[in-house]
């Protein structure tokens, strides 16, 4: 791996970049699916390739390959330097990048149990043991289930010295449940959507689990649903759990804090961010002071976590809003000096060796607060909680957004009565944050992966994480969708 | 782009390695370049060149998928290994067909021109002159120009042998003033039809034209939807269920309404995957022949597509519209066209006493699929007409509205079509669409 990195960042060099990086990344990921009793997927797939970035003439260029023989190598680094000479026939100000000690490392993330060594046939009995669970319940016509794991190997060498070599593995699973009524279909997930949970741990995350153990409620609940009422527009004061509110943070605080989307690289794509700079300099108020949000890359088995970034900086911890205060970005080399600061946050990572590194989440935490969520019932008398992340929508600065959950649980007098379906809520960004009063304790704190975040043109997709637990927010507009 | 006879050769050679009863092999190569540029600088620019390899293997109905990108015979024997490997652990799978046999493909002339020979110098020049239009109206460039080609075979065990490549080239300008936004985009199969500088001046226009908007109440709202807000729309609807696979499990709009009324009868949409207009592609991903099919035909809904497996649920013949194995999501309409009309935007505009012109929409998402129901929001370039003008830049809304809803509404259909946002289409001018709330800007 360091042979090929370090050939292609001299060919870089030769050919007359005055920066270059180069990474050579190597994915396996293995993945079953299960449906309605078969086995509907059984993958195994690799890529591998290396990603050379240069500087020349103060402009970015940019190219990748799956060749790694040594001509495909140098020709790879030749014509990056090209890209980026015709990059600087457009350029108004050269890229200046902040200083970055070049470090000289082998990481690898810890696992207990590599998943990968877990036999084929235990991962698809443990699916089709769900399976057969969900099958009691007469309305589900649809029983889902997926497990999946990654590993990356990755080598980053750059023209200032460094090399570093990580590796990272991934484990991820998820049931679901759906069914299916007239014009009306029904799902109920566990742990939550988008494939279930996924952390950077090993097969001790699946144990965790024990999906067995909820397949029949999530079932059980998603025939329920089809009899529920509505939900009905209206304000109410919502408890958002933790399978909700980790996309929650994603849309309205991971998005508009990526400083190079506050900067404009984003505008044509998924737009820029309602938190500009003058925001960090006026202390801007984001939420209420119950909300303490941090990025963090450094918390064990966070999808979001890592040794190093794509740039060969280390992974951080930052504040992003303190005591509802907006308090700092997700950084880069490039975008760091651009508001004062001396070093990069550490938060550039690329989709495989055939792209670019861009900012991207790293975790993204609401952190913990005092309550329990019993307690943020009972002292809510009435309303709404919400779980399980369906839908999402917000707008290209991250103010107006709407959301759909899975299900909600009817609150009166402080009690669970009963349930609603298709729950939808909205509101703008600040304000909603501003009505937080309540947050829940770390007994319901989770890091939820997030494995599918885009971003990009061409389109990437990043692991990115959000520990959250429940919240409380008042006076919140829910029921958007017109009963018909 | 490299020859694609060279693949289906690699292909046949990979089929040859394995053990398995039965095995299909995919093997594609493209090469694409992406100069991406934001106020008024290119900022990022890309290449890549990929291969890759997908295996199919079976042994009785225990089937295995396994990918690589290395297409040296050691890495296609690795890939076919860990496939045969990966199957021989698997349970069986009473719905697989087994593969299907050699097929006729349409032959279709496509024009791709240039596009996948046109350079990094070539691509930074039109950002140029997009850059010199934002700078003489004082206005900011973002956007994206991306170019390439491809090329991909099939072949299995049975005889199948298919190949053909492709190209492309997009470009999309968004003009950023101190209030206002404007975007326009342009897809095309020959690059040579995207004039760079005409983009930037429709987006500029767009911008300048709707700076200082005004606020709109939400509600229900006469719009007159250009391409890429139509696009948009359209590609949801065969997300959420044109699909067979929805569709046998009762989970699409059109499960139970086949020689139904789902729209207007003045809406017809079908899935043609042979019209050289719009990338063309005679077989799916197992290399079954691609059908064009009529979807809903004047309101009436007609059919899905289907590969092999829901095809066979279904008691119809396939369609070729297989995605790649393990294909899980299942069948995909890839190439949806709504028939034009004898319209033009101008003459929707001068016949609307009070709406809205909608140039685009962003982040649409299926609140309920089913119902066909999608939210998201307007952007670069919402404006207010008023008895038969555009009058005002408007703030962005945000729509929450069903699909076939809309189209149940639809007065006037453009007689221009283009490619936007996937799917080939006019634009409409619709009399009633629900805006639920509104943004600050």
């Amino acid at each position: 791996m360091e042979e090929l990195t370090r050939l292609a960042v001299d060919a870089a060099k030769e050919a007359g970049a005055s920066y270059a990086d180069a990474r050579y990344v190597c994915t396996r990921q293995e993945s079953v699916a299960t449906r309605n009793g078969l086995v509907e997927g059984l993958t195994s797939s690799e890529s591998r390739g290396v990603g050379v970035r240069v500087l020349v003439g103060g402009a970015w260029g940019f190219a990748a390959t799956s060749d790694l023989t040594r001509e495909g190598i140098i020709g790879t680094a030749r014509l990056a330097v090209r890209v980026g000479r015709a990059s600087a026939t457009a350029l108004k100000e050269p890229v200046e990048l902040a200083d970055c000690d070049p470090i000289v490392d082998r990481v690898e993330t810890p696992y207990d149990k590599d998943p990968f060594e877990v036999p084929l046939e235990e991962r698809i009995a443990l699916l089709l043991d769900c399976d057969r669970i969900m099958a009691q319940s007469a309305e589900v016509s649809l029983r889902e289930g997926r497990l999946r794991c990654v590993r990356e190997e990755q080598h980053f060498a750059s023209s200032e010295g460094a090399s570093i070599a990580q590796e990272r593995t991934e484990t991820g699973a998820g049931i679901e449940a759906t069914a299916v009524g007239p014009e009306e279909t029904q799902t109920r997930s566990y742990p939550g959507t988008h494939g279930g949970q996924m952390m950077t741990r090993g097969w001790e995350l699946v144990d965790e689990l024990d999906l067995p153990s909820r397949a029949g409620e999530i079932a059980r609940e998603a025939e329920e649903l089809l009899k529920a009422p509505h939900c009905e527009p209206g304000t109410e004061d919502v408890i958002i759990d933790g399978t909700q509110l980790a996309l929650q943070v994603h849309e309205s605080c991971g998005h508009p804090i990526e400083l190079d989307r506050v900067l404009g690289t984003e505008a044509s794509y998924a737009g820029t961010s309602f938190l500009t700079p003058d925001k960090l300099e006026s202390e801007f108020r984001y939420g209420s002071e119950q909300v303490n949000i941090t990025a963090d890359a450094t918390l064990p088995g966070g999808l979001g976590s890592f040794p190093y970034d794509d740039e060969g900086v280390p992974g951080q911890r930052v504040d992003i809003v303190k005591e509802g205060i907006f308090s700092g970005y997700l950084t880069s080399r490039e975008t760091a000096p651009r508001i004062g600061l001396r070093r990069s946050g550490g938060a550039m990572r690329a989709d495989g060796w055939e792209s670019i590194p861009l900012i991207r989440m790293t975790n993204i935490n609401l952190e913990p607060g005092t309550w329990t969520l019993d307690e943020m019932i009972q002292d809510m008398g009435q309303g709404l909680l919400l779980r399980t992340n369906t839908s999402w929508s917000i707008d290209d600065k991250r103010l107006n957004f709407q959301f759909g959950t899975e299900i909600a649980y009817r609150i009166e007098d402080g009690q669970i009565v009963g349930i609603v379906r298709n729950p939808t809520y909205t509101g703008i960004t600040p304000e909603f944050w501003g009505s937080v009063d309540a947050v829940q304790n770390r007994d319901g704190w989770v890091i939820w992966g997030v494995p599918n975040c885009g971003k990009g043109e061409p389109g990437q997709s990043a692991h990115v994480g959000h520990g959250v637990s429940a919240a409380r927010f008042r006076k919140v507009r829910v029921g958007v969708l017109e009963e018909k | 782009m490299s020859d694609h006879d060279g693949l289906l050769e690699l292909g046949q050679r990979a089929v040859e390695m394995s053990p398995a009863d039965e095995t299909e092999v995919i093997v594609s190569r493209g090469a694409s370049g992406l100069t991406r540029y934001a106020n008024n600088t290119i900022h990022q620019n890309v290449t890549q060149a990929s291969t890759a390899l997908r295996v199919r293997a079976a042994f009785g109905r225990r089937v295995g998928v396994a990918t690589a990108n290395d297409l040296s015979d050691e890495g296609m024997r690795r890939c076919v290994k860990r496939a045969a490997d990966i199957a021989r652990h698997q349970e069986e799978n009473e719905e697989y067909l087994g593969l299907p046999g050699p097929a006729e493909y349409a032959k279709v002339e496509a024009d791709y021109g240039g596009s996948a020979r046109f350079s990094p110098e070539d691509r930074a020049a039109a950002v140029r002159e997009i850059i010199r239009v934002a700078e003489a109206d004082g206005l900011t460039a973002s956007g994206a120009f991306s170019t390439g080609g491809s090329a991909m075979a099939i072949a299995n065990s049975k005889g199948v042998a298919a190949t053909d490549t492709g190209a492309s080239a997009d470009i999309n300008v968004t003009m950023t003033g101190p209030t206002s936004t404007g975007r326009a985009t342009r897809t095309a199969m020959n690059v040579a039809e995207i004039d760079a500088e005409e983009i930037a001046r429709v987006a500029a226009r767009k911008a300048v034209e709707s700076a200082d908007p005004i606020e709109i109440e939400p509600g229900e709202h006469t719009v007159v939807l250009e391409e890429d807000a139509v696009g948009d729309l359209i590609g949801q609807l065969g997300w959420m269920g044109f699909g067979g696979k929805a569709f046998v499990e009762q989970r699409s709009f059109m499960s139970g309404k086949i020689g139904q009324r789902v729209c207007g009868e003045n809406i017809t949409l079908y899935d043609d995957g042979l019209d050289p207009r719009f990338f063309p592609w005679p077989f799916d991903y197992e290399g079954v022949p691609r059908q064009k099919v009529m979807l809903i035909e004047n309101g009436i809904a007609r059919a899905v597509v289907h590969d092999r497996t829901t095809a066979a649920r279904a008691g119809v013949a396939p369609t070729g519209h297989a995605l790649a194995a393990p294909a899980t999501w299942g069948p995909f309409p890839g190439h949806l066209h709504l028939v034009p009309g004898d319209s033009s935007v101008e003459e929707m505009i001068a016949s609307t006493e009070r709406g809205l012109l909608v140039t685009r929409f962003h982040y649409t998402n299926a609140a309920h699929p089913i119902r066909t129901e999608l939210t998201g929001m307007t952007r670069d370039g919402t404006f207010l007409i008023e008895n038969g003008k555009l009058t005002r830049g408007v703030k962005n809304l945000r729509f929450t509205q069903g699909v076939l809803g809309a189209l149940s509404e639809v007065e006037l259909i453009g007689k221009r079509t283009r490619i936007a946002e996937g799917s080939l289409v006019p634009a409409l001018k619709v009399r009633r669409f629900r805006f639920s709330g509104a943004t600050e800007f």
